[in-house]
């Protein structure tokens, strides 16, 4: 076997300074070389040797020793006669591809019976583990410095304490510090001085990682100190407080989600029910159509693009045949709410068979968005991401609607018919198309709430009929022709229905909450925000 | 004899009533005495359909009594008819006795699917027909009084009114499909036997129970007749035209409306207890919102307040359902949806009203 001569190694060095010339960093250049250097007395060390280099390529600092010494250990580490280099065999067939050891540059594949392996034992291993996890600790990435923490986390040792201990002292990295003192807590939890395991417990008190909740539930059910025990009893308590809390919130925010996909049901029902005073049955119907126009915009754009286009669509085609509706048959209906109810029920079974003889009666699958799915740390809190964006969508339609209605001209027209409609025909205000554009705006957010829904739910016929009890269900408890009314309450029947749910079962905390509501409107038939004065009346 | 006034004066009622006891007598006699190739002749499966008619008829009736006489659009009439039905058919499951698959002496069979050891308690008594013939009329009573008490007492009306009794049949729905709830879930309760030892499924059996639908309709329709005719009824149309006048004339509003309300609703148990025998099946299904719906559109296509009408449009709309469904299944709700808009539009008082203007007018 030719061992390397120095005249090469001369013209090695050469090859790479002339590289650094055109660009390499110089550093690195020279780095590169006395690793070579290293990886040539390596091949031929014993295994005393061997540890010796190691050691020195451990204090070299540079980028590619972590790779080397991994090689090494996991039995990859050649030394090629042909070029004579040492290299990196990827794999394990006869024809193997390798990589420069120092470069890192691939050299395509050779017979394995063209390199020779570096050998490493047991003792060796161990070693290289050992340098490894200090290296990845003392790198200058703060992503291998977290990595190094997590992996002692995973699986504690006294040398690695010792090791850690020593990083903390010169750490800058804030979130790797708290890292550092978690594993360094943890690490003391094995103590045998009972005063600092207790310590550690009370100072691990509180957190809800899995590696440190179970050495702590052990040490308060074994402990052999009554004090260090108790400790731990103490610290584990703060979890379980910790992690109720967590689950509360979690509970609420999925209330909250149920409760915005209410609202946005709701809403344009408490504009066309509350403001106008008429029962739409066919609002459900109004929100599939929405639904539907998503799934068509689908087909026609990429899915990423398809929302916002199917909002101002669903709007848009929602509104159109809630002024059909409103023109065709409701205006003939004013003043009689129950022949209102029936002929809009009507309207609800022909839309619902018209879409199932289109479109099948099967349901449509809409697909989300990348943007939406998913899920987002919110603090401890992991929620989906298209729960947070439907309850984002909402509280905006709601501060649109809220604007449409203050702000604006037509808002204010048709809070004037509302309140009194001669008076306002006195005033110059034409109450014919202020009742259809009424109820195309009361239609159209019933349009875009389909948008919505397509999101969390199938698409289909039937879609509409789940969702009508429980909008008009929300409109009445928040009060009828109270927007915010509307909001409170759609919010609080979601969190109410989503507290009771792990107690009772999804099914009857639904059945428990429409009791609940039904026993309401007998106590205040006006619902939670009452109207008061003329407008009451009417 | 001499007929009642009230019933005298009751021209419509009085055809309708003849017309009852025509196919009460002539329907059994087809089927049982025609030969089988006569043209004449009924299939068990068409007294059957129309025995269904006439118990749709019944619910019909009831809903007119309260909407059409006191104003109350009740959204849930088809909940105290399933519960009727259920009561009986709790009935009918306890004949099934060790003849059902499992063939458990007192446990329904989807009880000893779902490894129950005993009968719920309130299952008990459903083995006597008695018991459960009073319950098919106290327990739709029981809470239509309960629900009208406490809504009519606290003034709920219109269309609240509605809504909740549509939240209520709702949440019925939810929870008869629980099978926690012991009344056999999604399936309800099915694979009836007999009923006083009468195997259903024989054609005596169903000209049995057709039979005794027609005299339900018409004691039914008489009872209702008689009710609007007293002063109770006059209190109930005053209550409907204006209920402030009526309750500071100084009637106790509430109480004349809980009282009908929950008559109205034991009405609809009856409905509901002749129905099972004769299809066979109760599930949760009978609970829907649209069923409700349904029985009120028979009602406003008929012509509402005048319990004749009632008639008249269950039957009418149920034979178009029957054929519609079968012939041209697409078009039923279309059809449905349409009527539910033409009548409102065009015909709001239906088909008897449109009947009396060209009385009045020729």
């Amino acid at each position: 076997m030719p061992s390397r001569t120095p005249s090469r190694a001369g013209f090695f060095a050469l090859a790479f300074a002339l590289l650094a010339l055109f660009g390499a960093s110089p550093a690195r250049a020279a780095d590169d070389d006395s690793v070579r250097t290293i990886l040539a007395q390596l091949r031929d060390a014993d295994f005393d040797g061997k540890t010796e280099m190691i050691e020195k390529l451990v204090a070299l600092d540079h980028p590619r020793i972590a790779t080397i010494l991994k090689a090494l250990s996991d039995s990859r580490l050649y030394y090629q006669e042909e070029g004579d280099r040492v290299v990196i065999g990827l794999g394990d067939a006869a024809d193997i591809a390798i990589e420069d050891a120092v470069s890192g540059a691939a050299l395509g594949q050779v017979g394995k019976r063209d390199l020779d392996r570096i050998t490493a034992n047991n003792r060796l291993r161990s070693l290289i583990e050992d340098r490894l996890a200090s290296l990845g600790l003392a790198s200058a990435d703060p992503r291998q410095r977290k990595a190094a923490v997590e992996a002692f986390l995973r699986n504690p040792d006294p040398a690695g304490a010792e090791r850690l201990r020593a990083r903390l002292a010169v750490e800058t990295d804030s979130g790797i510090k708290e890292l550092l003192w978690l594993a360094l807590a943890l690490a003391d939890l094995a103590s045998d001085d009972a005063t600092v395991r207790a310590k550690a417990a009370t100072a691990l008190g509180g957190r809800m990682e899995t590696e440190i909740r179970g050495p702590l539930a052990r040490m308060a059910a074994e402990d052999g100190d009554p004090a260090a025990k108790e400790a731990a009893r103490i610290a584990l308590a703060r979890t379980e407080f910790r992690l109720q809390m967590l689950g509360w919130a979690e509970t609420l925010f999925f209330g909250l989600s149920l409760g915005s996909v209410l609202i946005l049901a709701a809403i344009g029902l408490a504009v066309t029910f509350g403001v106008m005073g008429v029962i739409n049955m066919a609002h459900g119907e109004l929100m599939m159509l929405g639904a539907y126009t998503t799934w068509l915009t689908q087909q026609w754009l990429p899915v990423n693009w398809s929302l916002p286009v199917a909002v101002p669509l669903a709007f848009l085609v929602a509104a159109l045949v809630g002024i059909a509706i409103e023109r065709g048959i409701i205006r003939f209906l004013y003043g009689r709410p129950l022949e209102t109810l029936l002929a809009t029920f009507g309207v609800s079974l022909i839309l619902q068979q018209a879409v199932r003889s289109i479109f099948s009666p099967l349901n449509r699958s809409v697909a989300t968005p990348d943007w939406m799915s998913g899920t987002i740390l919110l603090g401890p809190l992991e929620v989906t991401l298209n729960r947070l964006v439907i309850l984002g969508f909402c509280i905006a339609v709601f501060a649109l609607l809220w604007l449409a209605l203050q702000r604006t001209r037509l808002g204010l027209e048709v809070r004037a018919v509302a309140q009194n409609r001669a008076m306002a025909r006195a005033m110059g205000v034409r109450s014919a198309r202020v009742d259809a554009l009424t109820f195309g705006l009361g239609s159209g957010i019933a349009g875009v709430a389909g948008v919505a829904l397509s999101q969390l739910t199938n698409v289909g016929p039937n879609l509409g009929q789940s969702y009508i009890v429980d909008s008009f269900m929300v409109v009445v408890f928040g009060g009828v022709g109270n927007l915010w009314g509307t909001m409170v309450a759609g919010l609080s029947l979601g969190v109410a229905n989503k507290l009771l749910e792990p107690w009772s079962g999804a099914v009857l905390a639904k059945i428990l909450v429409l009791v609940f509501l039904i026993l309401f409107i007998q106590k205040r038939p006006r619902g939670l925000f009452p109207q008061r004065g003329r407008a009451a009346e009417v | 004899m001499r007929l009642p006034p009230w019933l005298l004066s009751d021209r419509a009622g009085l055809v309708l009533l003849a017309i009852l006891a025509i196919i009460g007598v002539g329907v059994p006699v087809l089927n049982l005495l025609a030969p089988p190739d006569h043209p004449l002749h009924l299939t068990a499966y068409t007294v059957t359909l129309l025995g269904k008619y006439l118990c749709y008829a019944l619910l019909a009736v009831a809903v007119d009594l309260v909407w059409g006489y006191m104003g109350i659009l009740s959204l849930g009439h088809a909940a105290f008819f399933a519960l009727g039905g259920y009561c009986f058919g709790m009935y009918l499951m306890r004949q099934i006795g060790t003849r059902g698959v499992y063939g458990d002496p007192v446990l329904p069979d989807f009880m000893v699917f779902l490894n129950w050891q005993e009968l719920p308690w309130y299952w008990h008594g459903f083995d006597l027909f008695w018991f459960a013939a009073v319950m098919v009329l106290v327990v739709p009573g029981l809470l239509a009084f309960v629900f009208g008490w406490f809504a009519f007492r606290s003034r709920v009306s219109g269309v609240y009114l509605s809504i909740i009794t549509q939240a209520l049949t709702y949440a019925l729905m939810l929870a008869f499909f629980r099978n926690e709830m012991g009344f056999g879930g999604n399936n309800g309760l099915t694979d009836f036997k007999d009923a006083l030892g009468f195997p259903l499924q024989a054609d005596g059996a169903r000209i049995v129970l057709f039979v005794l639908s027609t005299l339900a309709l018409a004691g039914g329709y008489l009872a209702c007749r008689w009710l609007v005719s007293t002063r109770l009824g006059r209190v109930l149309v005053a209550i409907r035209d204006s209920e402030d006048r009526a309750r500071f004339l100084g009637y106790r509003v509430e109480k004349v409306k809980a009282l009908v309300f929950t008559f109205s609703a034991m009405l609809a148990g009856v409905a509901g207890a002749l129905y099972v025998p004769q299809v066979g099946i109760i599930n949760p299904g009978e609970f829907a919102p649209l069923n409700s719906i349904e029985a009120v559109i028979w009602v406003a296509v008929g012509g509402r307040g005048t319990l004749v009408g009632a008639v008249v449009g269950a039957v009418l709309i149920n034979y178009a359902k029957t054929w519609l469904t079968g012939a041209l299944p697409e078009v039923w709700l279309f059809a449905l949806g349409g009527l539910f808009v033409m009548v409102t539009l065009l015909l709001p008082y239906g088909l008897i009203g449109l009947l009396r203007r060209r009385e009045a007018t020729a």
